[in-house]
């Protein structure tokens, strides 16, 4: 038997809400078939399943806020190896002894990412201003709470089943306006907490080298514009996509750059899985991957990306996305930087920062010619790769981004 | 389609993307994405909603032609009236 636990999405998270189930007994699950719908602070998450097996027990019913590692199903395979569902959670409580940790452990030190408030503009329901989603309805409605009257501390306003239970269970007696205020202080304070330890931890533990290359990206530029012409905006390819596919081919040849660091030994990333830094509008950070990104067309890539893009700001990510990538991608866009250099999320081995695009006077053949130029620096872990090497990543990849047409 | 009814359906646009604009917060003469904190993505995602309502879908080569709410409500503008004419 297989345990199916409420899992640990970040390190801020001691409890979450099983909303639906979208399993029932008997049925046949595999790995990273979505079987849950679950409620953290930070939104509503696609709970995944982690082994493949037929859903035997059912031991939680919806809708029940339970702590962190509560068993909530129980899954009969055909190994009888006894194994956590929740690696999520159980790696972050194990000491590191064997290989089975070995493997579980990326997703401990991994669920220090800041991750926050993707709860959902798309649980909205038309035709009303209220944004809750059906379980909060649903309870509303048993309590016979009027929603209008409920500020959400979700993003958007969106009303969380922590709201509800808040106002009810006395701590708030009804009093929406300081619900709001106490609410909302919470959520910003977890954000901080969830940020600082993980940004504490890798600056503790890890030796950061930085390095950054100028590129031309003048060819990707003109690339870009010519491929976009005619397309619609739903289907117009942004440079960030160009970058990631050049970035994941370039990383099949550096694979110390591409994985986590764990027990004092460098374990390489089994794909390539593109944790991309998304800022929120109500100011929460989101890093969802996009996963095996080397295998993926440019327009594959440009699909996923818009995809997480929006489920992060409006929807809803699977559990997965937020916990397994093997490296991370800030970029500052139009607007940003001109530079930066990302500080690495434990147990990743570097992060790429790519400036803002800008136009910038180059010498060519003795000549100095207008460019289209990109800062790409790399923050890398010393114990693993040494500047040499990521000097070189950095000079395949401008390579790399010589030639899109071949991506 | 008058500048009103334009300018409502580019609002709307707006607010879809970034809810918490009001109209009155934008300076019409402008950068546009600047004021409202539109990143690329956004960009794509307004453009979209505001061919499904306008009508207009605006090519990638036109994006300096929209950069402000004035600009942008004078390309769509011009194009509504030339699709008229031509249609008629």
């Amino acid at each position: 038997m297989i345990d199916i636990t409420m899992p640990s999405l970040g390190s801020d998270m001691t409890e979450g809400t099983l909303v639906e189930w979208l399993v029932n007994i008997g049925d046949q699950v595999s790995k990273g078939d979505i079987v849950a719908v679950i409620e953290t602070q930070k939104g509503a998450i696609d709970m995944e399943a982690y082994n493949e097996g037929k859903v035997a027990e059912i031991l939680v019913q919806p809708v029940t806020k339970v702590p962190v590692g509560t068993i909530l199903a129980r899954l009969e395979s055909g190994s009888d190896i006894p194994k956590s569902e929740s690696k999520l959670q159980k790696g972050s409580e194990a000491v590191s002894t064997g290989q089975e940790e070995n493997v579980e452990e990326p997703f401990s030190a991994q669920k220090t990412q800041p991750i926050q408030s993707a709860q959902s503009a798309r649980l909205s329901s038309p035709g009303s201003d209220v944004r809750a989603s059906p379980a909060v309805r649903k309870m509303a409605e048993d309590l016979q709470l009027d929603l209008s009257l409920i500020k959400g501390s979700g993003p958007s306003g969106a009303i969380l089943l922590d709201d509800i239970t808040g106002l009810v269970d006395g701590s708030n007696n009804l009093d929406m306006a300081s619900a709001q205020t106490k609410t909302n202080e919470l959520n910003f304070s977890a954000m901080r907490a969830a940020i600082s330890s993980a940004m504490e931890k890798s600056k503790r533990e890890i030796p950061h080298y930085y390095i950054s290359l100028d590129i031309d990206i003048s060819k990707v530029q003109q690339w870009l514009q010519t491929e976009n012409i005619g397309r619609e905006p739903e289907q117009r390819l942004l440079l960030l996509a160009v970058l990631l596919k050049a970035v994941a081919q370039t990383l099949i040849k550096f694979p110390q750059l591409n994985g986590y660091y764990l027990n004092n030994q460098f374990q390489a990333g089994a794909g390539i899985h593109i944790g991309n830094a998304i800022s929120l509008r109500d100011g929460g950070l989101l890093v969802p991957a996009i996963h095996d990104v080397e295998k993926l067309s440019v327009d594959e890539t440009m699909k996923t990306l818009r995809d997480i893009a929006n489920r992060s700001r409006g929807g809803r990510l699977r559990s997965s996305e937020l916990t397994d990538a093997t490296i991370t991608v800030t970029s500052m866009g139009e607007r940003g930087s001109d530079t930066v250099f990302g500080i690495i999320y434990p147990p990743q081995v570097a992060i790429i920062g790519f400036g803002r695009p800008r136009q910038a006077p180059q010498v060519m053949d003795g000549v100095i010619v207008p460019r289209e130029m990109i800062n790409t620096g790399l923050s890398a872990d010393h114990r693993v790769s040494d500047g040499v090497l990521g000097a070189k990543f950095l000079h395949a990849l401008s390579n790399k981004l010589q030639n899109p047409e071949s991506l | 389609m008058n500048l009103d009814h334009i300018r409502t359906l580019v609002i709307e646009a707006i607010q879809e993307v970034a809810p918490e604009i009001e109209a009155d917060d934008i300076n019409p003469d402008e950068d546009l994405r600047d004021q409202c904190d539109i990143d690329s993505m956004d960009f794509l995602n307004f453009l979209s909603v505001l061919k499904n309502s306008s009508g207009v879908s605006v090519p990638e080569v036109d994006y300096s032609e929209v950069n402000t709410l004035n600009r942008m409500l004078e390309y769509l503008d011009r194009k509504i009236k030339k699709e008229f004419m031509e249609s008629s």
